[in-house]
């Protein structure tokens, strides 16, 4: 357990073992994603109220979580780095960073379309709404944060105390549906009791929400590796690697 | 030399910030000044009727004392970072947790407090109905402090920074926004006579959770701002 841990300390050590590991999650991560996409878009039963047009929710709710997830990874990696100064969480927590941004948009962007037919309305101040808008703020102030210093350690280690103090926001956009009456339907997937969704409808919604968090860290392990060789290119194994020589 | 206790320096350091607040003046009263004339801003744009000002104006003083104390809140850190004082505070044997509590508490005093004192005049300009005064001074004491703390963060990360102002308004406020709901819902339930007591117990809360956590991060944004 503990040799693994300090292994993962290593850029070169990290940088091998991801190669190996991600060819798999590629095809795991688009398998799963087709098939839930194929599976929920052609053949799930439509609903009794709203017709086709909650399809989206085969991409609306898998983008909302894993952009959720997605900020607690980069806030763990961040704690990670503050604590134990290891530089893979570093790179972690830099490159989580833009991946969830983008999922949080498209996690908006969806809510927006799925809105109109549904609601009447492209946008509207609902209490989950916002609070994800609110996410997708500080996405962008992390990123903004890390660009304007030029000394990047310490930009790494501002970003972790600001992507930190962001935390509180994760469970007021998770209990925001309960805590108060909104537009926005409650949780229906629930691990505590029975879901109040039909399994027909269910089931292709987890696996595409398992295939989207299985793209979002083969896309976290991409950049991960990119950001690796970019900082390491001073080091003798990257330039081994570069040029093919022993 | 005179040995000095640790709520001597804590209470040095204050007296020290409200000091140079009073003789400077200008941090004392550009915020207020900024209070009063974005609000003057409001009348002129949306139209001077009572009848369409009265219900903006909670929304409408929150957000502009919001502001107020957002801009406040750079200068926070920026002369002790920018003279030398904040690395002594480092090297000091006092912890840097309680004296970024004791300098946060301070810039509250300097910019929060005022802020709420004066919110009234404002608030009768902007056809505020009068119930709803109490509930605006108090939702401003309370959510201004929680600001300050916030702000703090912000302040202490983005110190070292040549160009940290508009960077700062970015990070800080998102986590403005709760404040913000919570305060102006509680001026908005007065004004229609209904109770507040919930919306003022939540920023309590806030505040409650902001005094303990908030100088933690700032001191850990504090030591790479100098170190960096």
């Amino acid at each position: 357990m503990w040799s693994f841990f300090h292994k993962l300390g290593s850029p070169r050590w990290f940088y091998r073992i991801s190669g190996q590991w991600l060819p798999w999650l590629m095809v795991i991560s688009l398998a799963l994603l087709a098939w839930g996409a194929i599976w929920g878009l052609l053949f799930a039963p439509p609903d009794f109220r709203q017709g086709n047009s909650y399809r989206i929710v085969y991409i609306h709710v898998p983008t909302s979580m894993v952009a959720m997830g997605g900020y607690v990874t980069m806030a763990v990696a961040g704690a990670i780095f503050l604590i134990w100064r290891m530089k893979l969480a570093e790179v972690a927590m830099r490159c989580a960073a833009p991946i969830g941004a983008a999922l949080t948009f498209l996690a908006l962007v969806t809510g927006s379309l799925w809105g109109k037919p549904t609601w009447g309305a492209w946008w509207v101040w609902d209490a989950r709404i916002t609070s994800v808008l609110v996410l997708f703020f500080l996405y962008v102030g992390v990123i903004a944060l890390y660009e304007s210093f030029e000394n990047k350690q310490a930009a790494a280690k501002a970003c972790a105390v600001l992507s930190l103090v962001g935390l509180v926001n994760i469970p007021i956009i998770y209990w925001s549906v309960e805590w108060w009456y909104s537009l926005h339907q409650p949780a229906t997937i629930k691990f505590t009791s029975e879901s109040t969704m039909h399994s027909s409808m269910l089931r292709p919604l987890l696996i595409s929400i398992i295939g989207l968090y299985c793209f979002f860290a083969t896309v976290l392990l991409i950049h991960m590796r990119s950001e690796i060789l970019q900082r390491e290119r001073t080091t003798k194994w990257v330039r081994e690697l570069a040029t093919g020589e022993k | 030399m005179r040995e000095l206790s640790l709520s001597g320096v804590l209470a040095g350091l204050v007296r020290r910030d409200l000091q140079v607040a009073i003789r400077s003046r200008a941090a004392l009263a550009n915020p207020l000044l900024f209070f009063l004339m974005v609000g003057t801003l409001f009348p002129l744009g949306i139209g001077p009727e009572a009848a369409r000002l009265g219900p903006l104006a909670p929304g409408i003083l929150w957000v502009v004392a919001l502001l107020a104390t957002l801009l406040a809140s750079e200068s926070i850190f920026r002369t002790d970072y920018d003279d030398g004082s904040l690395e002594q505070m480092l090297l000091s044997p006092v912890s840097l947790y309680l004296l970024a509590l004791a300098k946060t508490f301070a810039h509250w005093l300097i910019s929060g407090l005022p802020l709420a004192l004066m919110s009234p005049l404002l608030a009768m300009m902007l056809q505020l109905p009068a119930a709803a005064m109490p509930a605006l001074a108090l939702s401003l004491l309370l959510g201004t402090a929680v600001l300050s703390q916030i702000g703090a963060i912000g302040a202490a990360l983005t110190v070292g920074l040549r160009r940290g102002g508009l960077l700062l308004s970015l990070i800080v406020l998102p986590l403005y926004m709760p404040v913000l709901i919570f305060g102006a819902s509680a001026v908005k339930a007065a004004a229609e006579g209904l109770p507040f007591s919930g919306q003022l117990a939540v920023l309590g809360a806030m505040l409650a959770l902001a005094v303990p956590l908030a100088p933690l991060a700032v001191a850990a944004a504090l030591r790479l701002s100098v170190d960096q």
